[in-house]
């Protein structure tokens, strides 16, 4: 391995000061980082490990209600606050859905944001990849791209961004707190990924040596809590990157949608919010009829990248189901396979 | 030294002595405890003192040759010791792309710059530590002048190979195919895919290996330890008493280190350059290469069947690939020898050459691709014929081997069907797919698949020795994989000696104890076992000889009657309140000890007369979700007969284990080549997909009992590997039902069920 320089800053000013050096990587949980630095795609020359940073670990209800997790919370511990759970069950979906119990002690907020693709060729030196390294080509286009993008790509770069958490996030109007040399300041969520554009090797809008501190979740957000739900599509029933997952939320009013969010996750470089489809069901009746219309909204624009033309036909029905599973109630109690189709939830009682 | 297990006494010997015997008892594995405690030292636990480290540089291209490295930048990299290349490899006493026979395979040794596959070692960096090891592989940098490779089925000249498997014939019939086929009244006809697997034991293949005045002292994993040590041997120009193989505990095999493998003599040959012992341990993505695959194959199906459904035709096509340089055929037609009656079947092969490693074995090779292929096409022809599958493959059940016309040694497939079935709730089945749904709105399918698996025997040797305190020792070069090596062969040992088996030291593991042959083949119980059991009766013989002829002992005369071993006590067989113990016996002749030897081979007298397989029968439930097409094989009941039981708590586990394995080709398991480049990019755990517990909910493996008088002596069918076979087919076949598409492309694509 890469010799470099590890250190542990124990106050954001040194951690900051850490980070501005050459060559330098945040590391908080260290699930993603520490693989591609196995596979040699990233090889830094220092390590700043910011897991001792004090603030950055509470959810904390601020006084206009909004919520703000830290950037340091652990996916599992995250999951597991019950008043977390109530007001954000989507979210708390999402993040059981996610990776193993093992990886979800380990991954933090701030890091799954962060989390680069799983595109194979990123991952691996020895291939073309704009994003890696800008200007080599992109090996993924006309190679193995089964599950790729079909939103929002360019033909530098066809890859998706593969978190689960993110897709609530980004349904929920999300705010990134973000600290650096310059300052703090805020990012709204569906700006902070970036689209590939030219540019692919620009995933998100940090700028260099920056930290996330924190994602802050807006109040109102707590009223979809009745019915809000996660879905993730995959190849195997626990451990495995979503195909196509999606979050819906709805408020409901007599039968009609007063209000509606949705996003998806593994068809763009950003998890995929899907703002037509929302403005086209609100009013109407919060049947299978409305569902379906809206998977075709949020899949309008969609094209395949590659041999994953079936994603686009996945995505609506993705989304047309988890607004299915929205409106019929979220479950008093986490399904036992979280966000799965095998999930569950109807018909009968849940953990007794 | 021989490796003895430090194993506490246990009260479960005792108990089962009651009994009068081990063998069948459900005996916990008596290396369990070492195993979660920690105490059980792998291969690559070992460092000796002055241990060097090595990590391989692996070539990224498929195909070309290696250019340039960059030798210096790694040497100059700090803790670097040397850096091994074709340059500077010591030499070999023999050339690593000889072959002397069809089971030495080609190692890739830095013997020149030639790339033959993607992840083919390149060089060999010797650090202090590993991870200057690591660091100055990669500051190697290779350059390549690559060329373009031959990556899958489509590429490539096709040829008919000589032979396919371990000797098979590439195209062998009995009966009229063709006119089997012309004269059905329904035909099925259709082409299934399977994909390269590649071998993911939780142990990657590791050595420590120190050269020690003109021999060796090796620790590494391996389920052929004669086979490896004569390999060696070979390759070094030593003696095979020269070197010595320790290998108490693989983390898995699975057929991947039964053949040594080339990264394993580069790690002998790096201790060699560097003159310290060397540990070289594979990382996951390297063991996607240089250790044997499964290849991938194309398989098509002809059948034909009459008015009644009865089969008229079999012909099973394999289309497989070896790589550019060695041969190694999936014998998947094969399987189609054995299983369905048929007047007329034929198997035949072709194959392609790929820029890949040589394929070779992988947990049921050949049966289980081929079982796939076979038993979806059984189920397509049910189908046509609008029978229930099972009432299918009962109409069709072959009463003598189909190919070869012998008779079944043994074949208890009826009672698999039933009980399986039974267990299952087979009954009620609906016939027409896409019928059954859950309470959610799930569509849920029930498909069924036979299980077949040839009962091998290969030729082992043993030696056994009871002392005069009474206490027994056995011993044999046999080889613990994880499937219970340690148990089951001390129970047969302790029978084989009439011993309570705390009585018993069973020593295996290493290369210096009688050659116990392969842990292949699911043959290692009964091959090794009848070693064992041969040497425990010699000992015996001896025994009896020095009482019955010794007029001071309860036994002298005892002549025709004979005598019987139980308990550490010689008892007359016509009278059992007469004998004496074994100390007893011993004492009285003057001797420290009696040794007895035994050996086991292919059958007996008998053997070719009959076709030996271990059978079974594998129901299986699915849910597929209508909308999405994510499928969850949410039921299984195997129900397997393979002649006696040694210990049932380990072959439950052997079942579970393979069914598990069959439910992974059919849903999980897939190599993902880039087709440009042949490189696999999936080689890791987190992206080649095995399955995970919540895919397994449910599995239930059941023991039929079954006696085979001519296997061998003691009536022991293999268990390692049956349980893939069926169980993928079953799988595939529920999916159909669930949906009604026949997807014959595996793993099953979830585009496939987007309909």
């Amino acid at each position: 391995m890469k010799r470099f320089a590890y250190v542990r800053p124990s106050t954001l000013d040194e951690a900051l000061a850490a980070g501005a050096r050459p060559g330098a990587a945040y590391l908080a949980g260290g699930t993603n980082l520490l693989d591609l630095m196995k596979t040699g795609a990233r090889r830094p020359d220092v390590v700043v490990d910011i897991t001792r940073l004090p603030d950055l670990s509470a959810v904390t209800v601020l006084e206009d209600g909004d919520v703000r997790v830290g950037a340091l919370v652990r996916n599992a511990t995250l999951a597991a606050d019950p008043a977390f759970a109530r007001a954000y069950p989507a979210i708390a979906e999402a993040l059981l859905s996610g990776a193993s119990g093992q990886l979800r002690n380990m991954a933090t907020l701030g890091g799954n944001l962060l989390q680069e693709t799983r595109c194979a060729y990123f991952a691996d030196p020895a291939s073309a990849c704009n994003r890696r390294r800008p200007g080599t080509g992109c090996d993924a286009r006309g190679g193995e791209n089964r599950l790729h993008a079909v939103l929002g790509w360019s033909e530098a770069c066809i890859a998706t961004h593969p978190s689960d958490l993110c897709v609530p996030l980004a349904a929920h109007d999300a705010v990134v707190e973000i600290v650096g040399p310059a300052g703090a300041r805020e990012v709204p969520f569906g700006e902070f990924h970036r689209l590939p554009g030219d540019e692919p090797q620009v995933t998100t809008a940090l700028e260099p040596g920056e930290i996330v501190a924190a994602v802050r979740l807006p109040g109102h957000g707590k009223a979809f809590a009745p019915h809000a739900r996660y879905l993730k599509v995959r190849e195997r029933t626990s451990y495995a990157f979503a195909v196509v997952s999606a979050a819906a939320m709805l408020r409901l009013d007599r039968g009609r949608i007063a209000e509606a969010r949705i996003a998806l996750g593994g068809v763009a470089a950003r998890p995929w919010r899907a703002a037509a489809a929302e403005a086209a069901l609100v009013g109407e009746v919060a049947d299978d009829a409305a569902f379906h219309r809206a998977g075709e909204l949020a899949l309008a624009e969609a094209r395949p990248s590659g041999e994953n033309a079936f994603k686009i036909e996945l995505g609506r029905r993705a989304v047309a189901r988890v607004l299915r599973l929205a409106a019929a109630g979220t479950p008093d109690f986490a399904p036992a396979l979280p966000a799965s189709p095998f999930a569950s939830t109807t018909g009968v009682a849940l953990h007794g | 030294m021989a490796e003895t297990l430090p194993i506490r006494e246990t009260a479960q010997g005792s108990a089962h002595a009651r009994h009068g015997s081990n063998i069948g008892q459900p005996v916990t594995r008596r290396d369990g405890e070492l195993k979660v405690t920690g105490a059980a030292r792998y291969a690559a636990d070992h460092r000796p003192p002055g241990l060097a480290y090595a990590a391989m540089a692996v070539s990224t291209v498929a195909r070309g040759r290696v250019a340039g490295l960059d030798v210096a930048a790694a040497k100059a990299h700090p803790g670097v010791i040397e850096v091994m290349t074709p340059a500077n490899r010591p030499a070999l006493a023999q050339d690593p792309d000889a072959k002397h026979h069809p089971f030495m395979f080609r190692m890739d040794l830095l013997q020149n710059d030639r790339v033959r596959y993607a992840n083919q070692p390149i060089a060999v960096v010797i650090a202090e530590t590993l991870e200057a090891a690591t660091e100055g592989a990669a500051l190697l940098a290779p350059r390549y002048e690559a060329e373009a490779p031959a990556a899958t089925l489509a590429d490539g000249e096709v040829f008919v190979p000589r032979a396919v498997g371990v000797g098979s014939p590439a195209d062998l019939a009995v009966g009229d195919v063709e006119a089997g086929i012309a004269g059905a009244v329904h035909r099925v006809m259709a082409t299934y895919d399977t994909p390269a697997q590649y071998h993911n034991a939780m142990e990657p293949h590791a050595i420590v290996a120190e050269w020690t005045g003109d021999g060796l002292s090796i620790d590494t994993p391996s389920q052929g330890l004669a086979m490896a040590r004569g390999r060696i041997a070979g390759l070094f120009g030593l003696k095979p008493e020269a070197v010595a193989i320790r290998s108490p505990f693989l983390g898995g095999g699975f057929g991947s280190k039964g053949m040594l493998s080339g990264p394993q003599v580069l790690g002998i040959l790096a201790a060699r350059l560097v003159g310290r012992p060397v540990k070289l341990v594979l990382s996951r993505a390297q063991m996607y290469g240089p250790v044997g695959h499964r290849a991938p194959t194309r398989q098509t199906l002809r059948l034909g069947a009459d008015g009644e459904g009865r089969l008229t035709a079999v012909h099973h096509h394999t289309r497989t690939a070896s790589s550019r340089f060695d041969d190694f055929f999936e014998a998947a037609s094969d399987v189609s020898h054995t299983v369905y009656a048929s007047p007329a079947i034929r198997t035949s092969y072709d194959a392609v050459r790929l820029d890949t490693g040589t394929p070779l074995f992988m947990r049921a090779p050949g049966e289980a691709p081929g079982s796939i292929a076979l038993e979806s096409a059984i189920d397509e022809m049910a189908a046509a014929c609008g029978m229930d599958p099972l009432a299918y493959r009962l109409l069709n059940y072959a009463e003598t081997e189909p190919m070869s016309g012998k008779p079944f040694s043994s074949k208890a497939l009826r009672a698999c069907y039933e009980e399986g079935a039974r267990r299952f709730g087979w009954e009620g089945r609906p016939l027409a797919p896409r019928t059954m749904r859950d309470e959610q709105g799930l569509l849920v399918g029930w498909g069924v698949g036979t299980a077949t698996f040839p009962a091998l025997m290969f030729e082992a040797q043993a030696r056994a020795v009871i002392r005069r305190d009474g206490r027994g020792i056995v011993e044999t070069g046999a080889h613990d994989m994880g499937q219970g090596a340690w148990t089951a062969f001390a129970q047969i040992a302790a029978d084989s000696l009439g011993l309570d088996i705390d009585a018993v030291d069973f020593r295996a593991g290493h290369s210096d104890l009688p050659d116990a042959g392969i842990a292949g083949g699911s043959a290692h119980t009964a091959t090794a076992g009848m070693a064992i059991h041969h040497a425990g009766a010699a000992v015996i013989a001896r025994l009896a000889e020095l009482a019955m002829g010794d007029e001071r002992s309860p036994l002298f005369g005892a002549g025709n009657a004979g005598v019987v071993a139980r308990g550490g006590r010689l008892l007359r067989r016509d009278d059992e309140t007469r004998g004496e113990t074994f100390s007893a016996i011993l004492d009285r002749a003057g001797l420290a000890e009696v040794e007895g030897k035994g050996s086991s081979s292919d059958g007996g007298p008998a053997a070719g007369d009959y076709a030996k397989h271990a059978h079974g029968a594998v129901f299986a439930e699915v849910k597929v979700d209508p909308d999405l097409g994510q499928v969850r094989a949410t039921r299984l009941v195997g129900a397997f007969a393979a002649g006696r039981i040694v210990n049932p708590h380990l072959v439950r586990s052997q079942y579970l284990g393979g069914m598990i394995w069959g439910v992974s080709f059919a849903l999980h398991e897939k190599a993902v080549v880039d087709p440009r480049t042949g490189r696999v990019l999936n080689a890791d755990l987190g992206e080649y997909h095995v399955p995970v517990n919540a895919d397994v909910p449910s599995l239930e493996a059941i023991l039929v009992a079954e006696e085979d008088p001519h296997v061998n002596a003691l009536g022991i069918k293999g268990v390692g590997e049956i349980g893939v076979t069926g169980s993928a087919g079953a799988v595939a076949n529920a999916v159909w039902h669930a949906t009604g598409v026949r997807v014959r492309q595996f793993p099953i694509p979830i585009e496939a069920l987007i309909v």
